[in-house]
């Protein structure tokens, strides 16, 4: 990294950090020794052509994998301030979702109301108080930028709303139960330019309160809306830098022909 | 939330889980526990009654001595006439509406009826092959009426399956066919109906499982429960060697037959109704079993 | 020609109406619908005859209420276990199993209703008559069960992935993702599953023709022996009342009533199973 770079990240305390993560479907190796940090309050974008891991990598951070069968991990996520290792056996998957949200590349709200849609992280661990269940609902509305289009609507079923709104239903989702980090796998790819740019914005607006991690394909988004971007290849991490430095003068010469389009 | 708290309430939770799965265990212990009690009870009671002389004697009032010779030849009989009726109608039916119909109201309503007639009870195929075979078409308390009930029975079953294994053809091989200048009928011939067949076959042995075990239909159009004698023969020395006689003769079938045996209050009655329905219930798994074994080979082999 | 043989089922709907309107034609000449419905007696052989059909319902019901009371929570909870918690090579010898129970001719079950379950249950409960609603009730409920469990589960692996994906990543455990989404999801499904399993109770005949008696009696205790409109049918049919007589036509208006209910429950069915379908 170049100085100005090094100046900005010795201000900046990691959220997590990866260290030789190696992940297996099976006997297939799909990741390879990544090591990266992620920074806290900050957007790390991760980018690399289809197949190559980012995706992947991405769920290794809410152990997602360990829904199917035959995945294995080696290495460690650690998670500061309490430096657990997110992978480790000891480490229950359930404690690591209920810190880490998840926003998915296809909106998957569920079949239950507006409210309950996003109540439903507060009520599975057990909360039970309503005013406290209504209060979180509508913060997390509100940070979602969703709150004006349906406060008059809460208990219709969440199918009414459009791709985007839906989208940001479920980041209100994910934010009810104030995650530390917040994952998001495509979030735009399925929906049109101008819910794009309106979750683009929110993104924006969120990292003031929470670390955020966000795969995706599209290079130009990288680029608008990260302060980090991790180029990755094949399951390896290339490169990894300040978005305004790796865009304009990536350091490795692959980084660079993903990034002018020589290949994709 | 406190880490000690979070680590307790997650394994709260889980608890659950774990109850649940007990809980599903045990809901599938009591199907095969009621299956394994259903099946002993019909082996300690009745397999010592099955000898050779059981198959080859007719009912009779003293229970040592009866059998279900005409129940098993009833039943065979009723099967084939069954089967010459459901196979060729569901089968084409079946062919029909994939390869053929046209999304219009009528393939619409041919639909429908179909779903619904497999909700049917099939008493209420009795009431009507009473009122239409029985009383009609004068077909009498016969082999032929039971058959045709049976056959209209197992249609739904026949076509659907026929459906299924038909469109798990890709279309590919059908454009293949046509790009060879192919009718619509030799495509059919030649290439769906061979590459389904297993598929319908599954679907047919379903189908015959279910008819052999049916008994209010075949009661409702007036089956006699005592029957000692056997249909005449289809083939005799004499001219004309081929005969039909057998189609309007009166007969009784194996469930029957046991329903028969059941109802009589002496033990020694019951034991031969065990017996009969160890019978019947061998024969129905066998051919179930087969069944879900061919569709078992079906998905491994078949790689298209 | 293909087309007559996909016509057939039509002319069998149209069959069954058919006759069953034409041949109770014969018995509401001589039978008001009023007393029909309404009569509380059920003796079409006396000199003074009744003809209250609720007399054969009380025992339909009764009967498919201890059939559903065992076939619905079983039948759920063994397809949300086959399809959220058991390993794959359970449930690939748990589905063909239940295939196998519910091929069970229904003669068996009957034998089985009337001289093992009553026998035991006449353990527990010395008072049971030899013939009762309860035993051929439980025995049908376990009956249905492979029904009821198979179609529920086949709805419930239809939810997408991405769904569970969604729960899961809130930290849910299974048993909530399959309670809180899975199953509210699959609902159109799962309610077709039940009718499917209703349909059925109220269509059996020989499990009760065997098991419960066949002498008609109002009642909703299942304590006791009752006939049901399909028992009262196979009755009819084994004695010799000639047609056209009333007591024998009452078997069509007997029947025109059980197509009525169970039309019913599969148009609510099929209308169910649709909504699933355009839901995903």
């Amino acid at each position: 990294m170049s100085a100005p770079d090094m100046q900005m990240t010795a201000t900046l305390a990691p959220k997590a950090d990866v260290k030789g993560l190696d992940f297996y479907y099976g006997d297939y190796r799909a990741l390879n020794s990544i090591s990266m940090p992620v920074y806290e309050r900050q957007v790390t974008a991760l980018i690399g052509p289809s197949g190559c891991g980012k995706s992947t990598f991405l769920r290794c951070f809410n152990r997602l994998h360990d829904l199917y069968p035959g995945n294995r991990y080696a290495g460690e996520i650690v998670l500061h301030p309490d430096n657990t290792n997110l992978l480790s056996a000891e480490v229950d998957p359930i404690e690591v979702r209920m810190r880490i949200g998840m926003v998915f590349q296809k909106p998957n709200p569920f079949p239950k109301s507006i409210f309950e849609n996003v109540a439903y992280g507060l009520r599975v661990r057990g909360e039970t108080s309503r005013r406290r269940i209504e209060e979180k609902v509508e913060q997390a509305l509100a940070d979602a930028a969703l709150i004006g289009e349906v406060r008059n609507r809460m208990h219709e079923p969440a199918y009414n709303l459009s791709g985007g709104q839906q989208q940001r239903l479920c980041i209100a989702r994910a934010l009810a139960t104030d995650p530390e980090l917040l994952l998001f796998d495509e979030p735009t790819s399925a929906l049109d330019p101008i819910a794009t740019a309106s979750i683009e914005e929110l993104i924006h607006d969120l990292k003031e309160r929470v670390t955020i991690l966000i795969v995706t394909h599209n290079m130009q988004q990288a680029a608008r809306v990260s302060d980090f971007t991790a180029y990755m290849y094949l399951g390896e991490m290339i490169e990894f830098g300040v978005t305004d430095e790796l865009f304009i003068k990536p350091a490795k010469k692959q980084t660079e022909d993903y990034i002018t389009g020589r290949f994709g | 939330m406190k880490p000690i708290d979070l680590k307790n309430q997650i394994r709260a939770r889980k608890r659950y889980d774990a109850l649940f799965g007990v809980l599903g265990l045990l809901a599938l212990m009591i199907g095969v526990l009621t299956f394994c009690a259903l099946f002993a009870d019909m082996a300690i009671k009745g397999m010592g009654r099955v000898d050779w002389d059981f198959f080859t004697s007719f009912p009779s009032r003293h229970p040592g001595q009866a059998g279900i010779l005409s129940a098993w030849v009833g039943s065979t009989l009723v099967m084939l006439v069954t089967a010459f009726f459901a196979v060729p109608l569901g089968v084409a039916a079946g062919v029909y509406l994939e390869e053929y119909a046209r999304k219009n109201w009528v393939t619409d309503l041919i639909e429908i009826n179909i779903t619904n007639l497999a909700g049917v009870p099939s008493i209420v195929y009795g009431l009507l092959a009473l009122g239409l075979f029985v009383y009609q078409f004068g077909f009498g308390q016969s082999i032929l009426s039971a058959g045709l009930t049976l056959a209209l029975l197992i249609l739904p079953v026949v076509i659907v399956a026929t459906r299924e294994a038909i469109r798990s053809i890709p279309q590919a091989i059908r454009e293949g066919s046509y790009a060879l200048g192919a009718t619509q009928w030799q495509t059919v011939r030649y290439h769906i109906l061979p590459y389904s067949s297993a598929g319908i076959l599954t679907g047919i042995i379903i189908g015959m499982a279910r008819a052999i075990g049916e008994t209010a239909p075949i009661i409702t159009i007036g089956a006699l429960t005592f029957i000692a004698f056997l249909p005449p023969a289809p083939v005799s020395a004499q001219p004309p060697f081929l005969s039909f006689e057998w189609l309007v003769s009166p007969f009784t079938v194996m469930p029957i037959q046991m329903f028969n045996w059941t109802s009589r209050p002496e033990a020694a009655f019951q034991v031969n109704a065990a017996a009969a329905g160890f019978v019947l219930v061998i024969m129905t798994l066998a051919m179930n079993g087969l069944a879900i074994w061919l569709r078992y080979r079906l998905r491994r082999n078949i790689k298209w | 020609m293909l087309f007559l043989a996909a016509l057939v089922s039509v002319f069998t709907t149209v069959g069954i109406v058919t006759i069953l309107v034409k041949e109770s034609v014969v018995f509401f000449e001589q039978v008001s619908i009023v007393d029909f419905l309404t009569d509380t007696q059920w003796t079409p052989l006396f000199d003074d005859a009744h003809f209250g059909i609720m007399v054969l319902l009380s025992g339909t019901l009764t009967s498919s209420l201890v059939a559903l009371a065992i076939a619905i929570p079983l039948g759920t909870v063994i397809a949300i276990y086959l399809s959220e918690f058991a390993p794959f090579k359970l449930r690939e010898i748990a589905k063909p199993f239940l295939e196998l129970l519910g091929g069970v001719p229904t003669i068996v079950y009957g034998y089985f209703a009337l001289l093992f379950v009553t026998p035991l249950l006449q353990r527990i409960y010395p008072g049971l008559p030899g013939f009762n609603l309860l035993s051929a009730g439980i025995v049908m409920g376990i009956m249905i069960i492979p029904y009821v469990a198979s179609i529920s589960e086949d709805a419930m692996r239809a939810v997408p992935m991405s769904l569970r994906e969604g729960s899961y990543a809130m930290g849910a455990t299974r048993l909530q993702t399959a309670l809180r989404v899975v199953f509210p999801a699959a609902f159109s499904g799962v309610a077709a599953a039940y009718i499917l399993g209703i349909s059925r109770a109220v269509g059996e005949t020989m499990i009760l023709a065997v098991a419960a008696g066949m002498q008609p009696n109002l009642t909703f205790n299942p304590l006791e022996p009752a006939a049901t409109i399909t028992a009262y049918i196979v009755q009819v049919a084994l004695g010799d009342l000639p047609h056209g007589s009333v007591g024998f036509q009452t078997i069509f208006a007997a029947g025109l009533t059980l197509m009525l209910i169970t039309l019913i429950f599969n148009i609510a069915g099929h209308l169910l199973r649709k909504r699933f379908r355009e839901t995903y």
